[in-house]
């Protein structure tokens, strides 16, 4: 654990650093024609794919290639997050459709509410900060969500799939520990 | 002389303990009440009434309803004892005294202050099962894991135990068994990586008597090496550690969730222990003893008398919990008192309670597919191991592999719904579910009070079949035979109820209350209830009328993976969202409906709508 905590450390200052993580719209749809600022691949870096403004998306191939973070997120999400907010982030009866989330909420947000969890009446979730399950796979979730609430991966695991890259393994062994 | 002190007081003991439990033990063989969640120690969920019967059960109509006020998945039955209903709900599990006298007015109400981090720990939404009594006592074991006593007349807290830490990722969801001077409770947290156990509280004073691992050395499993047996040879000691690589069983699962049996003549009590943490199996290397077994315990001392593992080192999340069903049946024209089990591997196995002894084990749907059958041939070196299937074994295939086709997926050819026993018949009426699964391991890591699964599956209506998610089917537990079975488009996530009257009764996941023939299984009766219902069918009868409760409120495991509706990622795209959802059919909800017949028609029958 000593050797994964700068990373979750890291995340929490983050979190801290980004004010009033709002409550009402994580169930509200998702319009994938509208313009999205967040989605829109503007660069590569080790096989991670980012917005203009640095914000982590998803990259997929005219014949349905995902990229590696997008079926990462895939794998985890069905780990740790499915059990509350349904297969293929479609909801169940007590937790949000959280594909519309991880397109409605500002990236940050998003972070943040899994990494302090939330209080909502008898509608709680829990704090993640400190699951390396879930933190060291945090991009991975969030692309794939995303992916999921603009229609751009069908529901069920993505068939095709960019490798691994170097940087990538490195970096998730050094987080896992 | 000292022996003979030792004889008259080991007699005095045995009979206060027989007094302090005479009052639920009366109550339960009373077929006007209903007072305990599994119909009576044997779990066969079988009630001697017969007013409403197969000829006039089209004539049932709703008698009277009471919402429960809270909105989540609502698993269990209410109790009747005496003049009274006790009534629970999920999360934060207030309990109900309904004076059935005075027309269901609120006797009173108790609603636990708990801390409601509580909620998101419990894997699989916020259910409970249901409350028990006995001694004049309600006992509630609420999802935080404090065991409550209340006095059943004025809801009054009589004592308090706390058997779990939530912060660990103990919780709890199951009802507890009341027996002799005893109320004995298990734990949930399976996916959270607990140490499950099971755990004896004084019925007067709410002390801690023993506790047994399922997991663990020997001194906190109760096993005695040399008298504890698994088909029938002592298991030796450190049967638990031999089968787990250093110290993961401190984090190795086995919980106790599901519903306890008892026979009162062997002085034994019979659950199963659920699912090895995590859901990757080359993460922990052995058989993972005991969890994925079933448990013959001393209601006394908690000592292990026999154990059998169903699921050696369990590659799919085959919990073990499921309901041990107690019965007297001939076999090979031999009276034996047996045990029956439908287990979630997709198999029913029948042994002999007393010896532990395995007669039978067979797929309960044809589907299942991760193994060829149970080895009988006590002579074999595997004797009492499934056969696995290598295309379908997750551990075979190895991590980061995705193993597609498994039958049943996770949640089990059957789940908790516990299913009926009607002595008339010598069948099982069994709730099931026909889902199918991909299910990939991965590497994970564990840290206290955070999931700890491994794993990432999908699931998906068994292909090739009727397309639907269940089927509610009769069972011959003797030859190891489906006798009939009913499709159903849902999973059959409800608690079945068999009766005198030759109807047995379950709930839809849409929300219909269903009655069919014991023996034919044609459907006699349904009526749409307000929400999906997850909760057990129960009866009752109250000033010479007969009535039968159920509990709608969709939720638990079902209303996760349904409430959206499942795909099948094999299908082409034209498939996919071609499966019902549950949401077009449902909504939440929580509320009791209580049946009976109209006064006009308890002799008539009904043949015509």
């Amino acid at each position: 654990m000593t050797r994964s905590a700068t990373p979750f450390l890291a995340a929490a200052a983050l979190a801290l650093a980004v004010p009033g993580a709002a409550l009402a719209w994580s169930d509200q749809p998702v319009d994938p024609s509208a313009e999205h600022p967040q989605v829109p691949v503007d660069y590569e870096e080790n096989g991670r794919y980012y917005t203009e403004e640095g914000i982590p998306t998803y990259e997929i191939d005219e014949d349905g290639t995902v990229d590696w973070l997008t079926f990462s997120g895939f794998r985890r999400y069905h780990a740790e997050c499915h059990t509350c907010h349904g297969p293929d982030g479609e909801g169940s009866t007590y937790a949000p459709k959280i594909k519309n989330s991880a397109v409605n909420m500002d990236y940050y947000d998003f972070y943040a509410t899994v990494v302090n969890g939330r209080h909502n009446g008898n509608s709680v979730m829990p704090s993640f900060g400190e699951n390396p399950n879930v933190m060291c796979y945090l991009d991975d979730i969030y692309v794939y969500l995303k992916a999921r609430g603009m229609d751009a991966v069908a529901r069920g695991r993505p068939s095709k799939k960019d490798p691994k890259s170097d940087a990538i393994s490195e970096m998730e062994n050094a987080c896992m520990g | 002389m000292k022996k003979l002190t030792l004889l008259t007081s080991g007699l005095a003991l045995t009979a206060s303990m027989a007094v302090a439990n005479e009052d639920l033990m009366s109550q339960m063989d009373d077929p006007n009440q209903w007072a305990i969640q599994t119909g009576d120690y044997k779990n066969q969920r079988y009630s001697e009434l017969d007013q409403i019967n197969a000829e006039n059960v089209g004539d049932m109509q709703v008698a009277w309803t009471f919402s429960t006020g809270v909105l989540r998945g609502h698993e269990g039955s209410p109790l009747v004892v005496g003049d009274t209903m006790y009534l629970h709900t999920p999360f934060p599990n207030i309990v109900y005294a309904l004076d059935l006298a005075n027309e269901g007015r609120i006797k009173w109400k108790y609603e636990p202050q708990q801390d409601p981090d509580v909620i998101p720990v419990m894997c699989c939404d916020t259910v409970n099962r249901g409350v028990a009594y006995a001694d004049g006592k309600i006992f509630l074991h609420q999802a935080d894991t404090k065991v409550v006593a209340l006095n059943a007349e004025d809801g009054s807290v009589a004592w308090e135990a706390t058997n779990g830490d939530p912060s660990k990722g103990e919780t709890n969801t199951a009802t507890v068994l009341p027996v002799k001077d005893k109320v004995i409770v298990g734990i949930s947290g399976g996916e959270f990586g607990v140490q499950g156990h099971v755990t004896a509280y004084n019925m007067e004073t709410g002390e801690q008597e023993w506790r047994a691992y399922s997991v663990g050395p020997d001194d906190q499993i109760l096993f005695n090496p040399e008298e504890t047996t698994s088909l029938g040879e002592p298991v030796g000691a450190d049967s638990s550690l031999n089968t787990w690589e250093g110290d993961q069983w401190m984090i190795g699962g086995g919980t106790t969730w599901g519903w306890y049996a008892a026979d009162m003549d062997e002085n034994l009590f019979y659950y199963g222990s659920g699912n090895p943490s995590t859901w990757n199996p080359a993460q922990r290397p052995g058989d993972n003893r005991w969890s994925m077994t079933i448990f013959a315990r001393d209601i006394d001392t908690g000592e292990a008398k026999w154990v059998y593992q169903m699921t050696p080192h369990d590659e799919w999340d085959y919990d073990g919990v499921n309901e041990m069903i107690l019965t007297e049946q001939e076999i090979d024209g031999e009276e034996r008192k047996l045990l029956t089990h439908f287990d979630r591997n997709g198999l029913a196995y029948t042994m002999d309670r007393v010896s532990g002894e395995l007669l039978v084990a067979e797929k309960y749907d044809p589907v299942v597919n991760w193994t060829t059958g149970v080895d009988m041939d006590p002579e074999s070196d595997t004797y009492g191991r499934p056969e696995v299937v290598a295309q379908y074994s997750t551990e075979q295939n190895g991590e980061d592999v995705n193993t597609t086709g498994v039958c049943p997926a996770a949640l089990g050819t059957k789940d908790q719904q516990p299913a009926a026993y009607s002595p008339k018949t010598e069948t099982f009426y069994v709730p099931t579910n026909h889902v199918c699964m991909d299910y990939e391991p991965f590497r994970v890591a564990y840290t206290a009070g955070q999931p700890y699964v491994g794993a990432t599956l999908s699931m998906y209506p068994a292909p090739d079949s009727h397309g639907g998610m269940g089927n509610f089917i009769a069972w011959d537990n003797i030859n190891g035979e489906i006798k009939w079975s009913i499709p159903e488009q849902f999973s059959v996530w409800s608690g079945a109820l068999a009766t005198a009257g030759d109807v047995v009764f379950y709930g839809t996941l849409e929300g219909y209350l269903k009655a069919v023939d014991a023996e034919s299984g044609d459907e006699l009766y349904r009526f749409k209830t307000p929400s999906g219902i997850i909760g057990n069918v129960m009866t009752y009868m109250h000033d010479d009328k007969q009535y039968v409760g159920i509990l709608s409120g969709i939720g638990g495991w079902a209303g996760i993976g349904l409430a959206a509706g499942l795909t099948n990622p094999n299908d082409g795209l034209g498939a996919v969202g071609g499966y019902a959802a549950l949401s077009d059919y449902t909504a939440l909800g929580g509320q009791l409906t209580v049946f009976s017949l109209p006064d006009s028609a308890s002799s008539s029958s009904s043949s015509e709508n």
